[in-house]
């Protein structure tokens, strides 16, 4: 919800004359800081200012990171992580684009389910797995529904909030041309309103992901959030370090290329508008 | 984000069907699976009463709520600085946004080990645990709002010739407060979440503690009756400070 937000108000007000040599620069001294950070981590782990044992040298991590992938020993965790997280995150963008349309639709509906949505992230959510591990059984089902629920409003009000900003010229249209509603919705609404959802879909993919580690951590018997949780109880920090990194890196990954997909959705959209 | 009108009457009567809606749903639902998974709304405010009256319930709540009003005490001082500083930097601002983005994005409960590591078993590994949830959407928003302040306001402040504190107090803040509210009310529900999680994993008392006991013990009807409590909580105080925002932008806009 907040990326949204930022996004939003920022790209257009972004100037746009002295980008250049400035957005290098900008980059050069985020890599530096997080180089830095990294450097004074190791060097004070190395330098034993922090306890070694706790906190292990962020080389020593990518390390055992390497030694994790290349021996393989925990790639069905890895998988079964991805593929329940892949699973939740189609269930939220299918459900959560037809619940926005739906609210779209239906003014009254939203009038009712505004308090809902506006409140829905202040409630933890998490509290209610326990509920659904008594509902499914101790298996995939409630880490998945778990993820879609996380994810499922993010990307209706998203959904809702690009069909609201559709120019109307493009609705008009539409109904000159005679489009049934299953066409306008696929050749209009969905192009016009493309980078709302966008960020609700990136938002979903980071709740659903948030979602089913978090489950895994809290209680189940396989999955990475699993793994990091049985080493961290097993002191075994060497493993609980290197699929930590694993798991930061893998995020982080993510998160840029969707960041920088989105901030170039966002600009397209802004030229075409100010055309 | 979204305009909603504030009218009175239908709006009562919205709420009402909401609350109706919801309590139907569940009901239905505890029929469908059986009252063993899920308790009813009945018996399950029937449990929170038994709940509520236990005789160290009081305990466990105040453990809860102290840890979690330090945390979000200190969540928002700081969140609120470190984004005034962001924000009035603009350069600062962009180096570290995306980080910031980024930080937000991961999954935070698979860094709980470093926190005990770090802050040992007890209050204060639940308090960083609380800050570390709730203080990014906080930055954020102070960021967002400070950098889109009107520029007469900074230079009035310049004219002036304010120090940064004092552009800080009387300038900054006092513009930036709708959004510095709207951001509260996200860095509320997410310290309550980062609280709760670190009393689930590492605390022997607090509401997040009964749960993880209550799990372990294979016991709904109290799985659900503390789930209510949060959510009603978490629901009250999120709805007033959107009032709150609202009232407050609405003054602004006038």
């Amino acid at each position: 919800m907040i990326s949204a937000v930022s996004d939003n108000q920022r790209a257009p007000s972004r100037n746009k004359r002295w980008t250049g040599w400035r957005d290098h620069r900008v980059v050069l001294l985020r890599l530096g800081l997080v180089a830095a950070i990294i450097g004074i981590l190791e060097l004070a782990s190395r330098l034993s200012w922090i306890d070694p044992i706790s906190f292990i040298p962020p080389s020593s991590m990518a390390a055992s990171a390497w030694h994790i992938l290349i021996a393989g020993t925990y790639r069905e965790d890895m998988l079964l992580t991805l593929s329940s997280a892949c699973t939740a995150l189609v269930l939220a963008v299918i459900g959560g684009f037809a619940f926005g349309l739906m609210l779209y639709r239906f003014g009254r509906l939203r009038r009712v389910l505004d308090p809902l949505l506006l409140s829905y992230y202040a409630v933890p959510i998490f509290v209610l797995y326990p509920m659904l591990i008594v509902i499914f059984g101790l298996n995939r089902w409630p880490l998945i529904v778990l993820g879609f629920l996380f994810a499922i409003v993010a990307m209706a009000v998203n959904t809702l909030n690009g069909l609201e900003r559709i120019p109307i010229v493009l609705l008009r249209t539409a109904r000159v041309m005679h489009l049934g509603r299953i066409q306008e919705i696929w050749l209009i609404k969905l192009p016009a309103s493309l980078p709302f959802i966008f960020t609700g879909i990136k938002l979903a993919i980071v709740y659903s992901f948030i979602a089913v580690i978090g489950g895994e951590f809290l209680l189940s018997g396989a999955g990475l959030g699993y793994q990091i949780a049985f080493a961290y109880n097993n002191f075994d920090n060497q493993t609980m370090y290197g699929l930590m990194f694993l798991l930061l890196l893998f995020v982080g990954t993510i998160n840029l290329l969707l960041h920088s997909a989105e901030q170039r959705l966002y600009q397209r959209r802004v030229l075409k508008e100010g055309a | 984000m979204r305009k909603v009108t504030f009218n009175s009457r239908s709006n009562r009567a919205d709420v009402l069907i909401l609350v109706v809606g919801l309590l139907v749903m569940w009901k239905l639902a505890s029929l469908l699976l059986g009252p063993d998974a899920l308790p009813g709304p009945w018996s399950t405010l029937v449990q929170l009463k038994r709940e509520i009256t236990a005789p160290d319930f009081a305990a466990h709540l105040a453990e809860t709520g102290k840890a979690f009003f330090v945390a979000l005490v200190l969540a928002v001082l700081g969140g609120v600085a470190i984004g005034l500083v962001l924000g009035a930097r603009r350069l600062a601002g962009d180096v570290m946004e995306p980080l910031l983005i980024a930080l937000y994005s991961i999954p935070k409960i698979s860094l709980y080990p470093i926190v005990l590591l770090v802050f040992g078993l007890g209050i204060s590994a639940k308090i960083a645990f609380g800050v570390i949830h709730g203080i990014i959407p906080i930055i954020i928003f102070t960021m967002t709002a400070v950098r889109n302040i009107k520029p007469v306001l900074l230079r009035s402040a310049r004219a002036h010739r304010l120090t940064p504190w004092q552009t800080a107090m009387h300038i900054l803040i006092p513009a930036t407060v709708p959004e510095i509210v709207a951001g509260l009310r996200i860095g509320f529900s997410l310290t309550l979440l980062g609280t709760l999680l670190g009393e689930m994993f590492a605390s022997q008392r607090g509401i997040g503690h009964l749960l993880m006991l209550a799990i372990d013990r294979h016991n709904p009807p109290t799985i659900m009756a503390l789930a209510l409590l949060l959510f009603v909580f978490a629901t009250v105080v999120s709805i007033g400070l959107l009032r709150w925002d609202r009232r407050l932008r609405h003054g602004t806009l006038t």
